[in-house]
């Protein structure tokens, strides 16, 4: 029988209205490299927050048994002290303090609360050594690469004498070559008998590196396997394999000319010199179409849109097309008065101002319409806030409400009324549906529709390819800021769309 | 459809406050045997909070936008301090005097709003820099001196009454313009269905409103007749409340307040939007300064060692406007410095040591908070 370091029995965790895990199981061997994958969504995130305390003993159904006991952690501390450690998507160091620092944060060498500071340099040095990091312990964690953060993270972790290491899309932000590193990092830590779980959208490192592969759909285990009775695409096959149901109100659309191009667009790498999050893509958009935009968490989606949008921490290169005419978007109002509207995918965030009402944000977008010199038209605003919660079916109490009060999808029609008080002539739909019930979204499908006979160009960008699959005329698939594929929505099915997905090597 | 229920709005907050205000005043009644409620001292009282009510309108709007403004106390005693010198050293006349101070107030305020809002520096920064220089500055007008006196017109606008006719009639014209208001909103909301007040409750409203002023006029009309300061005040707070409430400009400021990165989003613009903030705040503060110069009759340094932006602060966050920016009214500005000078006031009446009334003022500033996040724990 095999020697499991970490058993998951029957997880179960509810939020809200949503189920992320259901019945969850599965073992870890000691000593092996584990992979999880699934789809954004399918609930590892999740499970890496039970396994790792996020969520106390308590919060979730089920049991997690660590080295043969039930764990029943209630803080991090407790989970830290067992001997289990993660790195998270984002990493979780203080930029501005040294290495040494982080490495041995909370966990400093002391002598009645006063640091050895000594001690925790040398003790720092030997841990760098062994994760291969050749770095001076004071040197400060801001002038790191990221790779190299990376690694002070795992550092970190090592210090804490860590029996099971979780590893969160590890690599997601490193360039090829410190992706080589880390892999070869986490096979020396294998080999001195660290377990580990491993992340990656990346299938071709888990093929590399991992001994065994466990599938996450729907918040549901679907197999674990050894890796040695597995392909890649048995596994994409697995992360996606459902059938599609009657969720989406498809229409037969006409496309009609060019509402929206984009030529040679470039986007830098915010926080890393040199690096391009999005790299010389160029589409076009029809009117009377509605075109998916697919990928992966941190393909560079969002970032495209949003620079387009004049909104991103770095400025666009490229050119900008709407109906034919070339536009200069320096920032969000040049976009608005182009005709260019963004929902965006974080709604609460940047697309709402929760504590106003209905109406305040109805109107938030387009003040020019409802007010003559400055001075706001009460009158109007009611109108035409009342139009849209009619025409779009939003339920509120009264416009007057706080739209924080209302429920996901009722929030998200608030958004689409501002966007379509705008008048917008192209408009880009980032995850329209996250969060929000299945009736719901099934309305927001059908505005989307409506929208499309109207001859705005909706440009959807969704994780969710039975959304992509469901609802789009033509897909065009991201992956690493470059654009992979092009998919006229009768010929694609989730395994392509996941094969350009994935990117690189899969093209 | 079916006719949805009318639930009377009750504005918990602005009631709990008001009630604590009057059991503020009839203790002080109380322990002054009725001193504190003559209409001498109550007229004396609104003029007091007249000057701290202008002040906390501009300090309002900053700490919606999510601000804070550390100068306003030196700003304001340094406007004092050129104007006196205007007058008084260069024998300018009152009219070219506060204008000269208006403008002064409008150029301080474009320079802190454009550093905040352009440079990107945090707003208690800029404001506290400012605040230090602005005290150096008054220092170096007035050499430590007084600068005084001013000419009769200009000490008109701190000491002098309107004549109780005229209280009268800014009474009613109140009154009506109230009325209008509301029956234009009413007719408004009517139009596109979404009245949510019953006929009832809307007399009601006016009514309240009607006695209200007819109360307050009347007392102050028994002493000397309303304070020219708090005619100011007023007016101020009728302008701001229309700024704030019915411009686009008003609009973006609680959309920036309440999320900067939705506002930036829809559209706004957030620098321009920043900056007016900050003028019409130094405005203000010029305002305050032509009725603490004219009250004083004369330009002196003593606003150095006064906390004026630490009670205009006090008044805006009592009246409820919230430090995380986004939530606030001007109105509310009224009630927090009425309150805190009912309580200046009174204590000094009974007597008590000075010290009392800092200690009771902070508590009541973090009572008062502490309130606000009760019931907001509740409405959730």
């Amino acid at each position: 029988m095999a020697d499991y370091i970490l058993e998951l029995k029957n997880i179960t965790k509810e939020f809200p209205g949503v189920k992320a895990l259901s019945d969850v199981s599965f073992g870890v061997q000691r000593g092996h490299v584990h992979a999880l994958v699934g789809e954004n969504g399918a609930g590892k995130s999740t499970l890496i927050k039970v396994i790792c305390g996020v969520y106390p003993y308590g919060n979730y159904d089920g049991a997690v048994n660590f080295e043969g006991k039930e764990c029943r952690f209630k803080t991090i501390r407790e989970v830290e002290a067992a001997g289990i450690a993660c790195i998270h998507q984002e990493l979780n160091l203080v930029p501005d303090m040294s290495v040494a620092e982080n490495v041995f944060l909370n966990n400093q060498p002391h002598r009645f609360g006063i640091v050895n500071f000594d001690e925790q340099f040398e003790k720092c040095r030997k841990l760098l050594s062994q994760v291969g990091l050749d770095v001076n312990p004071d040197e400060i964690v801001r002038n790191l690469g990221v790779g190299q953060q990376q690694m002070v993270e795992i550092a970190k972790a090592l210090a804490r004498d860590v029996k099971l290491l979780l590893l969160d899309e590890p690599t997601a932000a490193l360039t090829e070559t410190e992706v080589d590193t880390l892999l070869d990092l986490v096979d020396q830590l294998r080999k001195r008998g660290v377990t580990c779980i491993y992340i990656s959208h990346r299938l071709d490192e888990i093929m590399r590196l991992c001994d065994d592969i466990t599938i996450l759909r729907d918040g549901q285990t679907i197999e674990t396997r050894p890796k040695e009775n597995m392909t890649k695409d048995e596994m994409i096959s697995l992360m996606v394999g459902r059938d599609m149901s009657n969720l989406f109100p498809r229409e037969p659309h006409t496309r009609g000319e060019v509402g929206f191009e984009l030529r040679n667009f470039t986007v830098p790498h915010p926080d890393i010199p040199g690096r391009d999050v999005i790299n010389n893509i160029s589409l076009k958009a029809y009117k009377g179409e509605i075109l998916g935009i697919s990928g992966l968490m941190g393909a560079g989606r969002t970032e495209l849109f949003t620079a387009v949008y004049g909104a991103y921490r770095t400025k666009g290169s490229g050119e900008i097309y709407i109906d034919g005419k070339k536009v200069d978007i320096r920032n969000p109002q040049d976009a608005l008065d182009a005709g260019f509207f963004i929902v965006s995918e974080d709604r609460k965030k940047l697309g709402l101002n929760l504590i106003m009402s209905v109406k305040e944000n109805t109107t938030l977008a387009s003040l020019e319409k409802v007010s003559s010199a400055g001075v706001l038209n009460e009158g109007a605003e009611v109108a035409y806030t009342t139009k849209y919660v009619k025409e779009i079916r939003t339920k509120t109490p009264s416009i007057e409400v706080a739209v924080n009060t209302l429920s996901g999808g009722n929030q998200q029609k608030v958004v689409l009324a501002k966007a379509l008080m705008s008048d917008p002539k192209v408009m880009i739909l980032d995850e329209p549906t996250r969060g929000i019930d299945v009736g719901a979204k099934y309305e927001i499908y059908k505005i989307m529709n409506e929208l499309v006979d109207k001859g705005v160009v909706i440009i959807m960008i969704s994780s969710e390819m039975e959304e992509i699959l469901g609802m789009s005329d033509r897909i065009l698939t991201i992956a690493d800021g470059e654009i992979t594929g092009e998919f006229d929505a009768k010929e694609a099915t989730q395994e392509i769309l996941m094969r350009a997905a994935v990117g690189r090597s899969a093209t | 459809m079916t006719k949805k229920k009318l639930t009377p709005k009750i504005d918990v907050r602005t009631l709990t406050m008001i009630v604590v205000l009057v059991v503020i005043w009839v203790a002080f009644a109380a322990a002054t045997g009725g001193k504190f409620i003559t209409t001498r001292n109550i007229s004396n009282l609104i003029r007091q909070a007249a000057f701290t009510s202008i002040m906390g309108v501009g300090m309002t709007l900053v700490i919606v936008t999510g601000g804070i403004d550390l100068s306003a106390g030196m700003t304001m005693g340094l406007i004092g301090c050129v104007m006196a010198a205007c007058q008084v050293w260069g024998g300018l006349s009152t009219p070219v005097t506060i204008l000269v101070g208006l403008v002064l107030g409008c150029i301080i305020g474009a320079i802190e709003g454009s550093i905040i809002a352009y440079v990107g520096i945090a707003p208690f920064i800029v404001t506290l820099g400012a605040q230090l220089i602005c005290r150096g500055g008054m220092l170096a007008v007035t050499k430590g001196q007084t600068i005084a006196p001013f000419e009769k017109s200009y000490v008109f606008w701190g000491t002098e009454y309107l004549l109780p006719i005229w209280g009268w009639l800014v009474a009613a014209v109140a009154i009506v313009a109230m009325v209008l208001l509301k029956i234009n909103q009413r007719r408004a909301k009517r139009k596109h269905g979404s009245l949510d007040e019953s006929e009832f409750e809307a007399v009601a409203r006016c009514a309240a409103f009607a006695f209200l002023v007819l109360l307050a006029v009347g007392i102050l009309n028994n002493f000397q007749g309303i304070p020219i300061p708090v005619m100011v005040m007023v007016i101020v707070v009728v302008i701001f409340t229309f700024i704030s409430q019915r411009t686009t400009f008003g609009r973006s400021i609680y959309a920036i307040g309440g999320n900067i990165s939705a506002a930036k989003y829809a559209g706004i613009n957030v620098k321009k939007n920043l900056t007016l903030v900050y003028i019409l705040n130094g405005l203000l503060c010029a305002v305050a300064a032509v009725i603490y110069t004219a009250r004083l009759n004369g330009g002196t340094a003593t606003a150095a060692n006064g906390s004026y932006e630490l009670d205009a602060i006090a008044s805006a966050v009592i009246g409820g406007t919230s430090m995380t920016g986004g939530v606030g009214k001007v109105s509310g500005a009224i009630l927090g410095a009425v309150m805190m000078m009912s309580i200046d006031n009174g204590m000094s009446m009974m007597n008590m040591d000075s010290y009392w009334q800092f200690i009771i003022k902070g508590l009541i500033l973090v009572a008062a908070v502490w309130f606000d996040t009760q019931t907001k724990k509740a409405g959730k």
